[in-house]
């Protein structure tokens, strides 16, 4: 293919930052995604070309421990369907070719934006919005579910304790980002 | 909030998360181009729309997204279970069933 001058990808929120002393909410850099849905007998194919076990069980996740792609996460959204999200850029869809089996993927990289909150009103930020029980106990490190924010739908990701990653449709990022600004001012904790 | 538990999800969750999708176990007859039109009326357009225990199909839409089936007492909104997509009709516990509403 020929070297062709590549325009540098910018996100929706780009520059915009929000907060308080209890809650830091900062937009996320681009990264890549797949939407796979996939017959059982493609998932042990698919997580050995994409270097990280698509979860089986409901609400958990998987983080990749290769070299290669240990900025790869992959989220359980359904029964045969994840979200697999690479900080690094990565082609997913050219590693997705290798499988073997019968799936899907979509590259939803654009498609998807993510918000950052952390800190210790982290939790109680995203519940102003959120109806799920986001507990530890309920919602410990590493889940990750397709749920509710305010009027959008998002997918949460708890990476730690105190962090989580708020993934939301790109057309709906600017609401988003401003619920959880508002909702960051005074976290209930 | 009212919670209803996912069979899929495995877990109780909000009901903003669920829509409502019709009744359940309403099997579309196999030799469609062959009945009349009030037969097919009757399985297309007309529902019990019962007083008390309905079998409805639910959709997780802001979860997993899959459809499955519900037993809901009309009368109270209670659940009284939830279960797959494509499972037959399970037992109900005694008391409160309402075998007219139970459909067809
Ligand atoms: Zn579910």
């Amino acid at each position: 293919m020929a070297k062709a001058t590549m325009a540098a990808a910018t996100g929706p929120l780009d520059g915009q930052v929000a907060g308080s002393a209890l809650v830091s909410i900062k937009p996320m850099e681009p990264a890549s995604r797949l939407a796979i849905r996939a017959r059982p007998d493609a998932i042990a194919s698919l997580s050995k070309v994409l270097g990280v076990k698509l979860p089986q069980a409901p609400k958990t996740s998987a983080q990749s421990t290769a070299a290669k792609s240990r900025q790869r996460v992959a989220l359980w959204l359904g029964p045969d369907e994840w979200l697999v999200i690479d900080d690094g850029n990565a082609d997913l869809m050219g590693i997705c070719a290798k499988a073997k089996g019968l799936y899907s993927a979509v590259d939803v990289s654009h498609r998807n934006t993510s918000v950052l909150v952390s800190g210790k009103g982290a939790e109680a930020t995203i519940s102003a919005g959120c109806p799920q029980n986001l507990s530890l106990d309920v919602f410990p490190v590493g889940a990750c579910a397709r749920t509710l924010l305010g009027k959008t739908e998002v997918v949460l990701y708890r990476v730690e304790e105190d962090v989580f990653r708020v993934e939301c449709w790109r057309s709906f990022s600017t609401y988003v980002f401003a619920f959880l600004a508002e909702a960051g001012q005074s976290p209930m904790i | 909030m009212l919670l209803i538990h996912c069979p899929y999800c495995n877990e109780e969750r909000p009901e903003l998360e669920f829509r409502h999708a019709g009744e359940a176990h309403i099997a579309r007859p196999t030799n469609i181009t062959a009945i009349s039109d009030e037969e097919f009326t009757q399985f297309f357009f007309l529902r019990d729309n019962p007083k008390g225990i309905a079998f409805e199909r639910w959709r997780h839409m802001h979860g997993c997204g899959r459809f499955f089936n519900a037993v809901r007492d009309t009368v109270t909104d209670k659940f009284v279970t939830t279960y797959e997509a494509g499972q037959p009709r399970p037992d109900l516990p005694a008391g409160g069933e309402n075998e007219k509403g139970a459909g067809k």
